[in-house]
C-alpha cells in the first residue's frame, strides 16, 4: 500500500507551495493519475483523508483526474489498442507508453490573505 | 478589509504546479545514478513477488561471476536478514534494508544502504527489492535496468494481472523452470505470451538458478549492459 507514502509526499508539496504563497487554507488539491501508473485511486482518497488532519490540507477535497492508457508508435504516431497486440499495425514497430503512467500534482487551489 | 479583525480580504488562488508527486524520490534517484555512472557500477533493481527465486537468483549470479566481476547486494524486506545472510553465505558483500511496514524499497532507502557497502571497488550493485509485484514499480531507485524474476509455480498471467511491474521491465527472468516436470497443464509458452500482452519490446531468459539452465543468458545480458573500459580514457 504505497498509496500511503504518496500522499505522505504529496502533502508535504502541497503545504511547500501554500507557505510560498502565504495561504493559510488548501480547498482543494488536482491531481492526475494514470491507470497503469500503479496507484489506486480508492486508496489514496482514503490515505488523503487520513493524512491531510492537522496539515494545510485538512479541509482540502482531492480530486483525481484519471488519465487513460496510450501506446503510441514511435515511428509513424499510430495510437495502438494494447489488447490488440503491441505491435503498430501499420509499421510493424514496438509502440512506447504515452500516457496512463502519470502520478502528477496538477493544480492547487488555496485562500491566500 | 475585514470587518472583525482587519485582516484582510481571503482570496482564492488557483496555483498551476503539474510535478511529479514522486519528484522528491526522482531527484534522490537521478542522485544514485549520477553516482553508479561516476564509479562504473551497473545497478540492476530485481523485483519480483515474495518467494519468486529473487535470491537464489542472486546467490547463482554471484557463483557465476566469481572471479570475472565484483558483485554486491541491497536486500529489501520488511524484516529479517536472511536474504542478504544468504547471499554473503553465497560470497558476496550483502546489506538488509527492514522496510518495516513499507512495501518497496525507495532511493533514499538505497542511498541509506550504500553507507554500508565499501565505497567503490565493486561492478554490479544487485538491489533486491521487496517481494511485491505492485509498490517497487513505482519507484525508480537510480538503476540502469529493472529485472522481474516471475516463477513458472506462480501461474501465466501474472503480466496481465500486474501490468505496471511488467511493462516498466527490460527483462522478465521465468525462474525455477526445472519444476516445470512437476507442474501438469503449465506451458511455458503462456508465460512468454502474457509479457509480450504488456510489454512492446519483451526480453524473457527462461532460468533455473537450481540447474543453470538459462543462466549464460543472463549473464551474457548483464555484459550488454556493463559499460566497455573507456580505452584510452584513463592515463
Amino acid at each position: 500500500m504505497h498509496e500511503y507514502s504518496i500522499v505522505g509526499a504529496l502533502i508535504s508539496q502541497v503545504e511547500g507551495e501554500a507557505r510560498r504563497r502565504g495561504a493559510r487554507v488548501v480547498n482543494r488539491v488536482h491531481v492526475r493519475i494514470g491507470t497503469v501508473s500503479g496507484v489506486e485511486p480508492v486508496l489514496l482518497t482514503a490515505a488523503f483523508d487520513v493524512f491531510r488532519e492537522r496539515t494545510l490540507c485538512q479541509g482540502a477535497e482531492l480530486v483525481i483526474e484519471r488519465i487513460a492508457e496510450r501506446w503510441t508508435c514511435p515511428a509513424c504516431g499510430t495510437v495502438i489498442d494494447r489488447d490488440a497486440g503491441l505491435l503498430c499495425g501499420r509499421c510493424g514497430t514496438p509502440p512506447r507508453l504515452t500516457a496512463g503512467d502519470e502520478i502528477i500534482l496538477n493544480r492547487i487551489e488555496m485562500e491566500v490573505s | 478589509m475585514c470587518q472583525e479583525c482587519g485582516c484582510g480580504d481571503t482570496e482564492i488562488v488557483s496555483v498551476d504546479v503539474h510535478e511529479r508527486i514522486l519528484s522528491g524520490n526522482d531527484r534522490a534517484a537521478a542522485h544514485n545514478r549520477e553516482h553508479f555512472e561516476r564509479s562504473g557500477v551497473l545497478a540492476l533493481n530485481v523485483m519480483g513477488s515474495p518467494g519468486a527465486g529473487k535470491t537464489a537468483l542472486l546467490e547463482a549470479t554471484a557463483a557465476a561471476l566469481h572471479g570475472r566481476f565484483r558483485m554486491v547486494a541491497i536486500n529489501g524486506d520488511l524484516a529479517t536478514d536472511h536474504d542478504a545472510e544468504r547471499l554473503r553465505r553465497a560470497g558476496i558483500e550483502a546489506v538488509s534494508v527492514s522496510t518495516g511496514s513499507a512495501c518497496h524499497l525507495d532511493a533514499a532507502m538505497v542511498h541509506h544502504a550504500l553507507d554500508d557497502l565499501p565505497p567503490s571497488g565493486y561492478d554490479i550493485l544487485a538491489v533486491e527489492n521487496v517481494g511485491n509485484l505492485v509498490c517497487p514499480a513505482v519507484y525508480d531507485l537510480g538503476q540502469a535496468a529493472n529485472v522481474v524474476a516471475l516463477s513458472v509455480t506462480e501461474g501465466w498471467d501474472k503480466p496481465l494481472k500486474y501490468p505496471v511491474m511488467f511493462m516498466k521491465t527490460g527483462l522478465v527472468l521465468l525462474t525455477k523452470i526445472d519444476l516445470l516436470p512437476h507442474l501438469p497443464g503449465t506451458k511455458i509458452e503462456d508465460y512468454e505470451d502474457a509479457v509480450a500482452r504488456v510489454n512492446p519490446m519483451p526480453r524473457v531468459i527462461r532460468l533455473s538458478a537450481h540447474t543453470g539452465e538459462g543462466m549464460a543468458q543472463w549473464l551474457e545480458w548483464i555484459g550488454g549492459l556493463m559499460k566497455p573500459e573507456p580505452t584510452g580514457a584513463r592515463s
